[in-house]
């Protein structure tokens, strides 16, 4: 007996400054330096090997979160397990680890002249450009909620979050939001 | 409020962290006496001074590593990796 997972994207109502964003494929990558060189055969920014960047190659991004561990962003139509099944052809017998995380998150778009000041609202990072520049990604917090923060523009911030802090995500920028109506 | 220099990602706020307690500490032989085995488990020294600590990044890179702080002054002399020995 089985029951099929359904899923909908939340739907919160967008702003000027924020949206939700089409649904992605996720996946987190471990491996050492020999498996991410190796997986970069079946996706080839896999190893993304600069401490907190991103690389991007055309519509796939490669999101560095910790020495050995990646986060993999494809559009949504491009299937999980048949990119986790090209990464594990190229790795053979190199240990490593690939789990689809594609529904546990959703991102968010932050946009706008008031963005960094928005998410500064409940983020003590420097987000100055020459502190937080384009390209630069990390894991941090975002008041209570565990988010990846990515800089893809100097006004236009990408943040993954888990779906089920979504809500109280939305809602805290949205109050801080306020502050700059 | 302390900021913390990760050993991979540089300064961060502490609230990013998660610390491990005292570094360094020896695991006794298996067959050590109750006294030593207590000694390992439950007796920490609380120095007033520098501490070695470990530390992990958490909500960041995930990385744990070791550090040298001042009780008194929270003030962060050295970072170091889990793997080498403490500074002199």
């Amino acid at each position: 007996m089985h029951e099929t997972a359904s899923r909908t994207s939340p739907s919160f109502a967008p702003t000027s400054w924020m949206s939700v964003k089409a649904p992605l494929t996720r996946l987190v990558f471990h491996g050492d330096r020999t498996a991410r060189a190796a997986a970069e055969a079946g996706f080839p920014i896999a190893s993304a090997d600069e401490v907190c960047r991103a690389r991007v190659d055309g519509d796939r991004a490669s999101l560095w979160l910790g020495p050995d561990e990646r986060l993999l962003l494809a559009p949504a139509d491009q299937d999980a397990a048949r990119i986790a099944a090209a990464i594990a052809a190229a790795l053979g017998a190199v240990p490593h680890a690939i789990v689809d995380v594609s529904h546990r998150q959703i991102g968010l778009e932050i946009r706008g002249p008031q963005a960094t000041q928005i998410l500064n609202g409940a983020c003590p990072l420097d987000l100055d450009l020459s502190q937080f520049p384009v390209g630069m990604c990390t894991r941090t917090a975002l008041a209570k909620a565990d988010i990846v923060l990515w800089r893809q523009q100097p006004d236009r911030f990408h943040v993954e979050v888990w779906r089920s802090f979504a809500p109280y995500v939305v809602a805290l920028l949205n109050e801080i939001a306020r502050d700059y109506e | 409020m302390m900021r913390i220099p990760c050993i991979v990602c540089g300064l961060r706020d502490e609230n990013e962290f998660t610390c491990g307690g005292t570094s360094h500490l020896v695991r006794p032989a298996i067959d050590a006496s109750d006294r030593d085995w207590a000694e390992y488990l439950f007796f920490r020294d609380n120095p007033k001074g520098l501490h070695h600590e470990r530390w992990r990044h958490t909500q960041g890179c995930g990385q744990w590593f070791n550090l040298v702080r001042h009780t008194l002054t929270h003030e962060i002399l050295t970072v170091y990796a889990m793997t080498e020995s403490p500074p002199r």
